[in-house]
């Protein structure tokens, strides 16, 4: 609150005039106004609030979350039917809002060091196409790129009809089809099924539990293996052969659960309206996230590029005298120097993408904002109880990823001697 | 006896004319070679670009080809490309736009009165040259001609009265020749430009918000009379005591004496790119205060300021604009006291500004944080009080770093104008395309109303980032 | 210290900036004191609500505002149209953005009860139905098992639609859009094989086509619904007002009173409820606490009923909406006024 007082001389007595002119007490004056003033404000508004509740007949409650909801969610991750509660329509909603900030963050990423990378390439036309790009989704809404890029996947894409009779449509490899209401993809199926995990009514197959934990696996045993190459390395001169064990690590799990379980891919098929069997990803999800990918994409191509401009160009010359190649100089010297520059800004765009995805009514898909804040709020009329329960779970998400991301940016942060 | 003679005859004493460099080393071909051709890859990805190209213009160019720009539905639309191109033509129809513009832009504001927003806009030009363009007399010159022209140009084509022409005609005149010859003076209209603002596209009498305005000042009047210590804090309960007891007896005093006037336009007719700029004008300039308190608050060792500057930043920040809007919305009305009940603009830019200035201040604490410690030593050592030092020292060079964010934060905030389209507001894409679509002429147009907001959005946030990167570079020359 | 500051002040500011302390729950004397009517509207729905190149609103829902206004104020001018979206609309109306709500809303439970709203009547008799391209081969919604279907969100057709899927055991998957406008985009693109709204809505939209011919309205109506004004819970006065008013409409229609030969009946009817129903015997507004001419008024705003009908969506219109439900009781239909005594 206040420094502590430096050994000296003893503190003057204390006069009633030193609460405003003396620094510290001062300070001290000040901090207990504004709180009184602050508790003043707070009492004020919940006053306010019970005034109005009563007034209008209501009140603060939460039970209508365990009411029956009655609509129908188009993309759910956990079963989820009209019958089930509010509060469950919520959790899909939620789980949706993270599937797409989740897939919108990476290919985000991907995209953005893509685009910040090539706009400065010496191709004259990819530069100025990634500048073309990178200009146009920044300086228009969000809103907008949403709208157009739903519709015009609408537009383009064939319906499932073309499909099929005379002249059908082929599908795409033979496994894909992508229609103007959702891209229908091959589903694995295995002949001998290990079953699966039932948590309530959340089912996993067992199958994905053990490609999980293969490939954690993997990871933590390609580390060890490259330790301990590095650990000869360092005491013989000499670095053993161990990419293909790094290759067996990821390969082989697989390939053995393939072959044990016999796996196989189930293609879609016309069936009536639409495509039975497979996957059918919904376009309003594909849409938002290539929407919100391509949006924040253009923002990290210039946190990027910024990224890399900000590492001095001895740096690619020294790389260069060392006779590295072009790829090899920007991987190995430039973006891990950059890097550092880049996390806290990626850091906000990230949460940028998660809010950005409250959009995604606009097309329909069911998010949080979709489901409690939207048709829960809107059949039960309980605006107040919904949007403050929305805002509290936004909050946690964003708190929850920056302090992730702080964590790591920690890490990678250049340690200042 | 001159140095020819000296010379041996196989010496040439002139220079040649420089050869032309090889065929291959030049024109066109050397040109596309090393800039789109060199290496395999290079050309895989140059061959890519033409791809995506060629893609999108030849699916796009017959639709834009065929379009039609004088009908008055959409139906009339689709016979005349049925007529000229053939059955199952497609293309745009872009009458809509010039059947509807003046809804894209003014919204529904009585059409008599348009030029009022004009007026407001061109004078926005007038207010923000002396700051944004302060140093630079030539960019300043032909910013102020342009948003002149603007203003005519909006003028002849909205077929506002004649006396309006020739009152922005002088204007403008006026605010070229000061800025030639005082361009100090512009300053006045950038402080007054708030009242003259809202006067004009409010209407009624200017006396209330300017009045409004008066409380800053008699709140500085005052707080110059106590001692120091208690001023600032004087200061502010004097101007809030102004605003709350003070300013509409004395408002509606001058205006007996002195009853200037101009219709009151409501503000539920406010829609389109009027709405989207009034909302981010407004909350751009109220955000850039804020933020700065909020950022000093942040960086202060009082507990109690930095931990509530903490929880709103982190709080806004938290959550996306969408919420903050259905509180605007919805919930304010709850936490007012009962029958409390004010204009929904007023309250969608109250919120808008606290978002933005939640993100304005995290810009600012970065630049905060990029001063050198040795700013704030040497701001000790001169004996400069705490508001003395982040004026005369810190703020000037913390602001200048951190340019680029701020202009960034207005660009966002202005594109999230669309936003309150949502919250059944007007705004240009989404608000007054449902209007329009809801006529029975233009039901059914989807395409077109985007394009033309989307290029509106365009220029103008474009023009900004431009600006941004202008100053970027003026400014990072001055610091060498 | 200068967020509460600020929003002190801005609060202060608001409260002088003219939020008028009427009586608390005094609809009709806010309305009075403000000299304006808020009414709470579709943003643009064809032939119901919408506003023109010049701001002017018109269309069926209008004529409603128009109407109280011109009862309650005596101006059918005087309205201020507050457009709200589906997601909005309730919350709108309880929070007092507006007064009365004639936003083809659905009459239905648990908005007259749980949502603190009240229905006060029903100015148009709706059903829900689907539009499918005539390319489909489909000719009745049972044949829609496993279909596609477009749908607004926040509306009662997503609750209805659920319904009716379940109880004929059948599935569908719906694709949830925003407003009107992207529903139709996304029909006509083929990204669902139908589209689900009120038959009233489908019906404009099909007109708004290119090719009209190719799109059928399945005959299957798989819900009711009535829509109607809704006003606060808790003010019955203004929710009498409101209620007759729409009867006025109605029984103007009945008795053959348009707003032609309005004044002339006035002074001539014969008829004791026509008489009762202009104030011409008997003072029934003051009962209520408005004048005797308030339904003259009222009717004077844009015809009754009947006129409304046909000058908004009705069979002349390009919606081209056959009158069916919505005749009058002794033409078949339900109208059906309560008497004016």
């Amino acid at each position: 609150m206040t420094e502590s007082a430096p050994a000296g001389p003893p503190a003057p007595p204390f006069r009633l005039s030193m609460l405003i002119y003396d620094r510290q007490y001062r300070s001290l004056t000040i901090q207990v106004v504004v709180f009184i003033l602050l508790m003043l404000l707070v009492s004020w508004i919940v006053h306010n609030t019970v005034l109005n509740l009563a007034r209008l007949g209501k009140d603060i409650n939460f039970s209508f979350l365990f009411n029956r909801a009655g609509y129908d969610i188009p993309q759910q991750l956990i079963p989820y039917d009209s019958d089930d509660t509010h509060l469950r329509a919520a959790m899909v909603g939620l789980l949706n809002t993270l599937y797409v900030s989740l897939l919108g963050c990476i290919a985000a990423t991907v995209l953005g060091v893509v685009a910040g990378v090539l706009r400065l390439s010496n191709n004259w036309l990819i530069a100025r196409i990634m500048t073309v790009y990178v200009e146009i989704f920044r300086n228009i809404p969000l809103l907008l790129w949403i709208l157009i890029i739903y519709a015009a996947f609408t537009e383009i894409t064939p319906g499932p009809r073309e499909y099929r009779g005379e002249n059908a449509r082929e599908m795409f490899l033979g496994l894909f089809a992508p229609t103007n209401r959702y891209t229908a993809i091959p589903s694995v199926i295995a002949e001998h099924s290990p079953g699966v995990l039932a948590i309530g009514r959340i089912e996993i197959p067992w199958l994905a539990i053990m490609g999980i934990v293969f490939f954690i696996a993997a990871i933590v045993l390609r580390r060890w293996v490259n330790a301990r190459a590095q650990r000869i390395q360092n005491s013989t001169g000499r670095r053993p052969t161990t990419w293909w064990i790094n290759l067996a690590l990821f390969a082989v799990p697989p390939i053995a659960i393939w072959l044990i379980f016999g796996l196989h891919l189930e293609v879609p098929e016309l069936a009536g309206f639409n495509f039975k069997g497979g996957i059918n990803v919904d376009n309003s999800l594909v849409a938002l996230w290539l929407a919100l990918s391509l949006y924040t994409g253009a923002f990290i191509a210039e946190i990027v590029r910024a990224g890399i401009l900000a590492i001095s160009k001895g740096q690619t010359e020294a790389a260069y005298a060392l006779g590295l190649s072009p790829g090899w100089t920007m991987n190995l010297v430039i973006l891990p120097q950059a890097l550092r520059v880049i996390i806290p800004p990626l850091i906000s765009q990230y949460l940028n993408l998660i809010k950005n995805s409250s959009l995604a009514v606009a097309v329909g898909y069911m998010d949080l904002r979709g489901t409690l804040g939207g048709t829960t709020v809107n059949q039960t009329g309980r605006e107040m109880e919904g949007i403050l329960l929305m805002m509290a779970i936004y909050l946690s998400i964003s708190l929850s990823v920056s302090a992730v991301m702080n964590i790591y940016n920690n890490r990678v942060k250049l340690k200042e001697r | 006896m001159s140095t020819q003679t000296l010379s041996p005859a196989y010496v040439r004493s002139d220079m040649l004319p420089a050869a032309a460099p090889p065929h291959r080393q030049e024109g066109a071909i050397s040109w596309l070679r090393d800039n789109l051709f060199s290496g395999w890859f290079n050309s895989l990805l140059t061959l890519l670009g033409l791809a995506i190209i060629w893609s999108l213009v030849s699916h796009f160019w017959p639709w834009f080809a065929h379009s039609v720009w004088n009908a008055n539905s959409l139906a009339e639309c689709r016979q005349i490309i049925a007529e000229k191109w053939g059955d199952g033509a497609n293309g745009a129809c872009f009458a809509v736009i010039r059947v509807r513009w003046h809804q894209y832009i003014f919204g529904f504001y009585p059409r008599a009165e348009y030029w009022r927003p004009i007026l407001t806009m061109g004078l926005l030009f007038v207010a923000i040259a002396p700051v944004l363009f302060s140093v630079n007399a030539s960019i300043r010159r032909w910013v102020l001609a342009g948003a002149g022209l603007l203003c005519m140009v909006l003028l002849a084509v909205t077929a506002s009265p004649d006396w309006s022409v020739v009152l922005v005609w002088l204007l403008f005149a006026a605010a070229l020749l000061l800025a030639e010859y005082a361009p100090g003076r512009l300053l006045i209209v950038t402080v007054f430009y708030p009242v003259l603002a809202v006067w004009l596209l409010w209407g009624g009498s200017p006396w209330y918000p300017f009045m409004l305005l008066m409380g800053f000042a008699v709140g500085y009047g005052v707080s110059a009379l106590v001692p120091r210590g208690m001023s600032a804090a004087t200061g502010i309960v004097v101007t809030v005591l102004w605003w709350v007891f003070r300013a509409a007896p004395v408002a509606g005093l001058v205006t007996q004496i002195l009853p200037l006037s101009l219709p009151a336009i409501q503000s539920s007719v406010f829609g389109g790119f009027l709405l989207s700029v009034v909302i981010g004008v407004s909350a751009i300039a109220l955000s850039l205060p804020l933020g700065i308190l909020l950022a000093l608050a942040r960086q202060s060792n009082m507990f109690i300021i930095y931990s509530l500057a903490v929880v709103f930043i982190e709080f806004i920040r938290g959550v996306p604009l969408i919420t903050l809007l259905f509180v605007a919305l919805v919930l304010l009305k709850y936490f007012l006291p009962p029958g409390t009940n004010f204009d929904l603009i007023l309250r969608v830019i109250i919120m808008v500004t606290l978002f933005a200035a939640a993100y304005m201040a995290e810009v600012i604490r970065g630049g905060l944080a990029a001063l050198p410690r040795g700013q704030y030593e040497a701001a000790d050592s001169l004996g400069l009080n705490y508001w003395q030092a982040q004026r005369l020292i810190i703020l000037p060079q913390a602001l200048k770093i951190s340019i680029p964010g701020i202009v960034g934060t207005f660009i966002g905030v202005f594109k999230d104008t669309t936003l309150v389209g949502l919250i059944n507001l007007y705004d240009p894409l989404k608000g007054i395309s449902d209007v329009v679509r809801s006529e029975f002429a233009w039901k059914g147009i989807y395409w077109e109303p985007f394009i033309f907001t989307g290029t509106i959005f365009f220029v103008i946030c474009f023009s900004m980032s431009r600006y941004s990167m202008y100053l970027e570079r003026r400014l990072s020359r001055e610091h060498r | 210290m200068k967020t509460t500051v600020f929003l002190g002040a801005a609060a202060a500011t608001a409260l002088m900036a003219g939020a008028g302390f009427a009586a608390e729950g005094d609809t009709l004397a806010q309305v009075k004191a403000r000299g304006e009517l808020l009414c709470g509207v579709n943003p643009g729905l064809v032939g119901f609500a919408s506003p023109d190149a010049n701001g002017n609103w018109s269309g069926f829902d209008v004529a409603v505002c128009k109407a109280v206004a011109a009862a309650v104020l005596g101006d059918a001018s005087k309205v201020k149209y507050i457009p709200l979206t589906g997601q909005t609309r309730f919350t709108g109306l309880a929070s007092g953005e507006v007064d009365v709500l004639p936003r083809n809303s659905t009459w239905t439970f648990s908005r007259d009860t749980d949502l603190k709203l009240d229905f006060i009547g029903v100015n148009y008799y709706d059903g829900q139905g689907f539009l499918v391209p005539k390319s489909l081969g489909v000719s009745s919604a049972k044949e829609l098992d496993g279909a596609t279907i477009c749908i607004q969100t926040g509306t009662t057709t997503e609750l209805n639609l659920a319904d009716y899927f379940k109880a004929n055991n059948m599935a569908y998957q719906p694709v949830n859009i925003d407003s009107n406008a992207e529903g139709e985009q996304q029909y006509l693109a083929g990204a669902c094989d139908a589209y689900t709204t009120d038959a009233s809505g489908l019906a404009a939209t099909r007109a708004a086509f290119a090719n009209p011919a190719d799109h059928v309205i399945l005959p299957e109506i798989i819900s009711k619904e009535p829509l109607g004004p809704a006003v606060r819970h808790g003010d019955n006065n203004w929710a009498d007002i409101v209620r007759w008013t729409l009867y006025a409409l109605i029984a103007a229609e009945e008795y053959g009173v348009t707003s032609a030969n309005l004044e002339e009946l006035s002074k001539s009817s014969q008829n004791p409820e026509v008489q009762r129903l202009l104030g011409s015997t008997d003072n029934l507004g003051q009962m209520m606490g408005l004048d005797a001419d308030w339904a003259k008024r009222a009717i004077m705003a844009s015809g009754n009923y009947g006129e409304i009908f046909a000058a908004t969506i009705g069979e002349q219109t390009p919606i081209g909406l056959a009158r069916g439900l919505n005749a009058q009781w002794t033409q078949g239909g339900l109208m059906y006024a309560m008497p004016f005594r």
